[in-house]
């Protein structure tokens, strides 16, 4: 995209200062409003099982899953198990979207790739990706390949249905403002389809991502020594549900986490977008 | 400098679009093409901008062959067909990527001061009225200098004072860049009002009906007998190209005013 100075007009650079703190004050206050429903469940599960209106032996209450989580973050181990399931993710994911991108543009580009491609991936696609363990397993082991592959292949489909989506979607009529500057090929990708499928793109990417972070669930259960999948599994076998609760907290702080760094990431290309907002 | 040579244009799914259609133009000249839907009047803009090929006959501008988009063509949409992704001045120097970036600037800064939009350089095109938005458009066609402009249907989907004024605004380009206009319009007033020459189409397929001079001097009154007197001509053209249809199509011309 051409960059370009332009002198800064003055009326228009006030209101939008002035907005700032106000915008602000209104993140902040969704913020809450999105924690006050978790935060209410938790404290109504405590109290029920603090004045004997429950027994939370199977769902221990909050102060016991925490303190659970507390213990196993001050030996360490909680982040050993982080840092093994987020590395799988990471590389799963980032597997599963290059090829995904890849394939998705190839598709996208030309009638005949799709034609080829398409049938056998969407066939692909409807095989519950669970079912491949067994032979990723026997193909690439018990250890690290066959966890990647699986995460990989559970990805790779959401961002190859996103792109290829995204590129048939782009209006003919820019495509055609383009033609009419005379832009090359590589240039009408660059300028034209790149931006015109980024939104899409960046949706499919965060699908993946959620999918992401399920399969290494699927991953782990089949033979890990770390993880939070292998907390998991060690919770069930030795009967300890406020650790399995705390590895299913852990998870979704962390499923949150990165999938708004990905949205946070993306912010910044898609603020041209004249979108839909909903009402307050 | 713009010869439509005996163009025929018969696309794919068999519909005739034009038959043998032929039209000189002069530099300098503004030409309205006024006719009912379905004449062949934006496909004969889509064949001069080089977007189509005809599939007989050739046209030329300044002798060269139009086989592809050539810069000294600018071509306007019925739609602004910005790109939401670029602020004002980036859609306004989409054109320019060839050229060197301290002459873009200067034609984009130029450009926008002249489409009257400086103040929203650094604007989101949604944040445009629709007024704004094509005149980003012209704006965006203007900046690689070309010399001859095709507008297909502009300012169609603009209220009447929005209208007036970007008629008004592109007269004054007309004149200050010595611009060669070719509009395709079914706004009767319009074609009276901008144009040296009009031209009257009836369609399936898609030929001249009729066509006429229009010697009113400029500036020209929007309201005045003489304007008035040019749109009734127009008009009773636009009929008699319509009552030519086979029996059971419409006989009013609704779409012309």
């Amino acid at each position: 995209m051409t960059a370009i100075e332009q002198p800064q007009v003055a009326g228009e650079q006030l209101p939008a200062a002035a907005a700032r703190p106000r915008v602000n004050r209104r993140i902040g206050a969704r913020f809450l409003l999105g924690l006050a429903l978790p935060i209410a469940l938790a404290l109504g599960w405590e109290i029920a099982v603090r004045t004997g209106f429950a027994e939370g032996r199977l769902m221990p209450p909050p102060s016991r899953i925490f303190n659970t989580l507390y213990e196993l973050a001050i030996t360490g181990e909680l982040f050993r198990h982080i840092f093994a399931t987020t590395w799988r993710v990471f590389v799963g994911f980032a597997l599963g979207v290059i090829g995904g991108t890849l394939v998705g543009a190839l598709a996208g580009a030309s009638r005949l790739s799709k034609d080829l491609l398409d049938p056998t991936l969407q066939g692909l696609r409807s095989v519950p990706s669970i079912a491949w363990v067994p032979l990723f397993i026997l193909w690439l082991g018990i250890f690290e390949q066959s966890k990647l592959a699986l995460i990989a292949a559970g990805c790779f489909f959401p961002v190859y249905l996103g792109v290829l989506g995204a590129i048939l979607s782009v209006d003919r009529k820019v495509v055609e403002v383009g033609r009419i500057f005379r832009l090359s090929d590589i240039a009408l990708v660059r300028r034209i389809l790149l931006p015109a499928i980024l939104p899409a793109y960046v949706v499919s990417l965060r699908s993946g991502l959620g999918l992401g972070w399920m399969f290494v669930v699927a991953a782990e259960f089949m033979g890990a020594s770390e993880g939070l999948g292998y907390l998991l599994i060690d919770g069930q076998q030795l009967g300890k549900p406020a650790q399995i609760l705390a590895a299913i907290f852990t998870f979704a702080v962390l499923g949150k986490i990165t999938d708004g760094l990905l949205a946070a990431a993306a912010t910044p290309l898609l603020t041209w977008q004249d979108a839909f907002a909903p009402k307050r | 400098m713009l010869t439509v040579e005996s163009i025929d244009k018969t696309y794919p799914n068999g519909v005739h679009a034009l038959d043998r259609f032929s039209l000189d133009i002069a530099q300098g000249e503004i030409v309205a093409i006024v006719g009912g839907s379905g004449c062949g009047k934006s496909t004969l803009l889509r064949l001069a901008a080089g977007l189509d090929q005809p599939s007989h006959g050739r046209i030329r501008i300044d002798g060269v062959t139009i086989t592809s988009p050539r810069p000294e063509v600018g071509l306007i949409f019925q739609e602004p067909r910005l790109l939401p992704w670029l602020t004002v001045a980036e859609n306004v120097c989409f054109g320019l990527f060839d050229r060197p970036r301290a002459e873009r600037l200067k034609l984009c800064a130029e450009v926008l001061q002249r489409v009257g939009l400086s103040d929203y350089a650094s604007s989101w095109p949604r944040e445009l009225s629709g007024g704004q938005a094509q005149r980003v458009a012209i704006g965006r066609a203007l900046a690689p200098r070309p010399k001859v402009l095709l507008l297909d249907e502009p300012f169609s989907a603009l209220d009447a004072f929005t209208r007036a004024s970007l008629h008004e605004h592109l007269l004054d380009l007309w004149s200050a860049l010595r611009l060669t206009l070719v509009l395709v319009t079914h706004d009767v007033e319009e074609a009276a009002f901008l144009a040296d020459r009009v031209i009257v189409m009836k369609p399936r397929p898609g030929r001249v009906a009729a066509e006429f001079e229009i010697s009113n001097t400029r500036p020209r009154d929007r309201y005045g007998e003489k304007v008035e007197a040019d749109k009734r001509r127009i008009l009773s053209a636009l009929g008699r190209s319509f009552r030519t249809r086979a029996a059971g199509e419409e006989l009013a011309p609704a779409a012309a005013i």
